[in-house]
């Protein structure tokens, strides 16, 4: 047996946490910096902060983005639980192979692919149908989309094979038509992963770049979008800012959420015991 | 004087539908090549708790679950109070489940739990409320009502599940397993508990068993099938004390057999000789074959006698040596080797055991029972 060395352990596991969390400290540190130069400390201010309540072109960047990830994560969220429920349920149809490859393609295809192809398609419809008219939001809205329905589908697909299956059986017993049963009963059960799915493909669609970067058009310029063409012609301590912003509130996001999941787990295991133990007694 | 005779008409109408309320004719279901059903045919009678027995495998959960709808039969047909049940989709029949699981929906409460089929029928609200407080009762939850499944213990899992299979009061019931997800301690209390629920309720009632004891306690009638077949049907009493094969014989309860070919056919009664065993064994009843057939003679460990003495009878006993002794509180199990090899086992009451100068092990021994305690089996 290999004898596990705390020091070693301990030293491999800060080098891990530093290499990952060490850059953003330093971010955070610097977006307090009075200086204009990133990286020159001359001070502690907020002013950056001040700058960007009054940068017009990065609040509509961000409210855009914003709108853009919302419906991005409602959409797919109602394609992707529709695929993964037919992937975990329908059984072997015909064409299963080829429709599960499909859905999963989006992960693995490099995004530029994705983003040209796309582009290429809206470029046709709108010369032979007319729509759509250039490119903006919906355009912006449907390729992300494209991309975050193969992660719902991912996670529902997992979340329904684990389901007991009697519990559906139970209700169409009971009287439950199929598409009752769906509403009743199975969606209410999967809503966790459909929470999380939701998430997921908030982030992914808010922090997208490469699709983007095809689809857009005039006036419909995302965040990541003007982040990247600012850093581009040099940094500048409101993008510190800007950062340090999000990543605060995802934090106290993942905070909370894990603070409210672990209390209703105790709860939960609470409840449990004592169900035992009158049973018991 | 008319009156009574048109009872009694009445009374003869009602009985013949009880007879046949549940028909399972020729029903055969195939999973690809793998036979799970092969040609069954029962008939259940109204208001009885009717047991599928057979270890897993044996094709009496699907059986169960063509009843219930959630799989098509291959061929044949199920009739319930004379309606053709293939026709019918799940969701409309007249049949309700309690599964192995309970599979109670996590998300809802015991209340809405049982509610659940009574809403999907469109039941008015204030009915809904009567009924369901009622049955709750029934099973002594109601004060649970409120409850999550995840709060109750198994126990109280199981009624609220009973209730919630009972609340649309269901032509037929169909038990998954009953007790198979309880600790083996509240069985037997739950068991009785159960069948004195069903019995206060007008319902017909099927389960499906892997366990005998709980298929003798729970049922008025039971199936033993082995193979997608059934084997043998009949009352508790009838399949164990006259099996009609070795392998209800040993599937229920443990026994002896004894191979042995008859050599004398008398109206009255027959002899086997059973190689390696020094005298006949003497049967006090006729047999339908002829001499010279090969049968299988069961005895039940309980029915046999162990004794230092060599007992008076001519027939029906052996000589052996005590092998093992399995001491099992309010009997002890003997396991007797005889001179061919074969181990007999034999049960000894402990109210035997205190007054006698019991054997022990290796004291040699005598085996013997009566005539009347053998069944010969032919298949």
């Amino acid at each position: 047996m290999i004898k596990p060395n705390k020091t070693l352990s301990v030293t491999v596991l800060g080098a891990g946490y530093l290499f990952l969390y060490l850059p953003i400290v330093l971010l955070v540190i610097y977006s307090f910096n009075e200086s204009k130069l990133v990286t020159l400390w001359s001070g502690f201010s907020t002013k950056w902060y001040a700058a960007l309540l009054e940068d017009d072109e990065l609040i509509s960047a961000a409210w855009l983005s914003i709108r853009i990830a919302l419906l991005t994560a409602t959409a797919s969220v109602v394609v992707g639980t529709v695929a993964g429920f037919v992937l975990a349920r329908f059984g072997r149809f015909r064409l299963f192979t080829l429709f599960s490859a499909m859905i999963n393609a989006p992960l693995v295809m490099p995004e530029v692919i994705i983003g040209i192809s796309m582009l290429l398609l809206f470029v046709q419809m709108g010369q032979l149908l007319g729509w759509p008219q250039g490119r903006g939001l919906m355009t912006i809205w449907i390729g992300h989309t494209t991309l975050c329905v193969s992660y719902v589908a991912i996670i529902v697909q997992s979340r329904v094979r684990e389901l007991d299956m009697s519990l559906e059986e139970a209700a169409m017993d009971l009287g439950a038509t199929p598409g009752k049963i769906f509403f009743a009963i199975t969606l209410p059960l999967i809503s966790q992963a459909l929470v999380s799915g939701w998430l997921l493909s908030f982030t992914l669609s808010l922090d997208d770049l490469v699709l983007t970067a095809f689809l857009s058009g005039p006036g419909s310029t995302t965040l990541p979008l003007v982040v990247f063409s600012r850093v581009r012609l040099g940094l500048n301590p409101e993008m510190n800012a800007l950062a340090t912003l999000f990543i605060s509130s995802v934090t106290i996001g993942v905070v909370a959420v894990n603070w409210y999941m672990r209390a209703a787990e105790r709860k939960l295991a609470r409840e449990m015991r004592m169900a035992f133990a009158a049973e018991a007694a | 004087m008319m009156n009574e005779r048109m009872n009694s008409q009445a009374l003869a109408a009602t009985q013949n539908e009880r007879a046949d309320f549940v028909q399972v004719i020729d029903v055969v279901k195939n999973f690809g090549e793998h036979v799970a059903l092969n040609s069954v045919s029962l008939t259940i009678k109204k208001n009885e708790l009717f047991a599928l027995l057979g270890s897993s495998g044996c094709g009496k959960s699907t059986l169960l679950r063509i009843l219930a709808g959630f799989e098509t039969a291959t061929s044949g047909k199920i009739l319930v109070d004379g309606e053709d049940l293939s026709r019918i989709p799940p969701y409309r029949r007249p049949v309700n489940m309690m599964f192995q699981s309970y599979a109670l929906f996590p998300h809802m409460t015991v209340e809405d739990n049982v509610a659940f089929g009574l809403k999907q029928e469109g039941v008015p609200k204030n009915e809904i409320k009567e009924r369901v407080a009622d049955v709750l009762e029934l099973v002594q939850m109601k004060k649970f009502a409120r409850r999550k499944p995840h709060q109750l213990s198994g126990g109280q899992q199981q009624r609220v599940a009973l209730a919630r299979s009972l609340v649309k009061r269901p032509k037929l019931l169909l038990l998954d397993e009953p007790m198979s997800a309880l600790d083996k301690k509240i069985r037997q209390k739950t068991q009785l508990e159960l069948v004195n629920i069903i019995e206060k309720v007008d319902v017909t009632c099927i389960m499906v068993t892997h366990d005998q004891e709980e298929a003798m306690t729970m049922a008025t009638r039971l199936a033993v099938m082995s193979d997608g077949e059934v084997i043998q049907v009949g009352t508790p009493n009838q399949v164990y004390e006259y099996p009609n094969c070795r392998f209800t014989a040993e599937f229920i309860g443990s026994t002896n057999l004894l191979d042995g070919v008859v050599v004398e056919d008398e109206p009255d009664h027959v002899f086997v000789e059973c190689p390696g065993l020094d005298q006949r064994l003497h049967i006090n009843h006729g047999i339908t074959g002829p001499l010279g057939m090969e049968v299988s003679v069961s005895i039940r460990p309980e029915r046999v006698r162990v004794t230092r003495e060599k007992p008076e009878q001519k027939y029906n006993y052996a000589h052996g040596v005590v092998k093992d002794l399995a001491y099992m509180g309010s009997y002890t199990l003997y396991h007797v080797q005889l001179a061919n090899g074969k181990i007999f086992l034999a049960n000894l009451s402990s109210l035997v055991l205190a007054s006698d100068d019991a054997p022990s092990y290796d004291d040699e021994v005598y085996v013997s029972w009566g005539a009347s305690s053998q069944v010969v089996l032919t298949s």
